[in-house]
């Protein structure tokens, strides 16, 4: 009855080998440091704890907080945390109907992009 | 037999059959956090990589106590729900209600953790 021959079917994306757009890739970057920031979070409670149970446990804390192993965490962090700001702030553009259309769509993805390193150097810069 | 049709069961609710709930409060907390995140990163920052007597003496006072009290929680709360939301596209059945659960219960205990902490440093 039915005939073995290979329906021809035009097959969706494989996420291995499809080229996201910018504006795919800057989405999931959203969720991505998102989620990640809980672990900066983490140690800040930590140090926090450790600050207000005294100073010889604060030592400890922060002996891991400031190593340069947690120096590369809370620099990561800080930029995670920008870009996840300004890429929150595009979705309350989008979110109001704003700046869907392609051509936007991808320059606000080059904005959060190049923003995020600037706002990151920035920070660097004053504190 | 009830006099509901499906568009009206429907209307409203969305795949995590809370309906709009959520999205909602992810906006507000978004702006809330737009607002009060440059200046704790400001005033964590400073406290960074500091002496254990400048640390306290950072957190000692009101408002880099209150601020840093206010974005713990406000930005633990808008990860919960973040949490969630994206555990509830990709996870199906007891994987997703163990997973948002345990974040739950371990967003609440970091954010008392948090403010506990920053109450006996303060006072």
């Amino acid at each position: 009855m039915s005939d073995a021959k290979k329906v021809v079917r035009p097959l969706s994306p494989h996420l291995t080998i499809y080229r996201m757009p910018i504006q795919a890739i800057t989405s999931i970057l959203t969720r991505i440091t998102g989620n990640a920031l809980i672990v900066t979070t983490v140690l800040v409670v930590w140090w926090l704890l450790a600050a207000s149970t005294g100073p010889e446990y604060f030592a400890v804390a922060d002996a891991f907080v400031t190593s340069w192993f947690g120096q590369l965490v809370f620099f990561l962090s800080l930029w995670g945390i920008w870009y996840h700001y300004l890429a929150g702030l595009r979705h309350l553009y989008y979110d109001a109907g704003k700046g869907l259309d392609v051509d936007t769509s991808e320059k606000l993805s080059w904005a959060v992009i190049i923003g995020s390193a600037a706002l990151t150097f920035f920070t660097l810069l004053i504190i | 037999m009830r006099y509901l049709t499906d568009r009206k069961r429907a209307e409203g609710r969305g795949s995590a059959h809370a309906g709009t709930e959520h999205h909602w409060y992810m906006q507000v907390s978004a702006v809330g956090l737009a607002l009060i995140v440059p200046t704790f990163l400001y005033i964590f920052g400073g406290a960074y990589g500091g002496t254990y007597e400048e640390v306290i003496a950072v957190f000692s006072r009101p408002v880099p106590a209150i601020l840093t009290g206010l974005t713990l929680f406000v930005g633990l709360k808008h990860f919960q729900k973040g949490w969630a939301m994206f555990v509830e596209d990709y996870f199906h059945g007891t994987t997703r209600k163990v997973l948002i659960i345990f974040m739950t219960a371990f967003v609440y205990g970091l954010i008392a953790t948090g403010l506990f902490a920053l109450a006996k440093i303060a006072l």
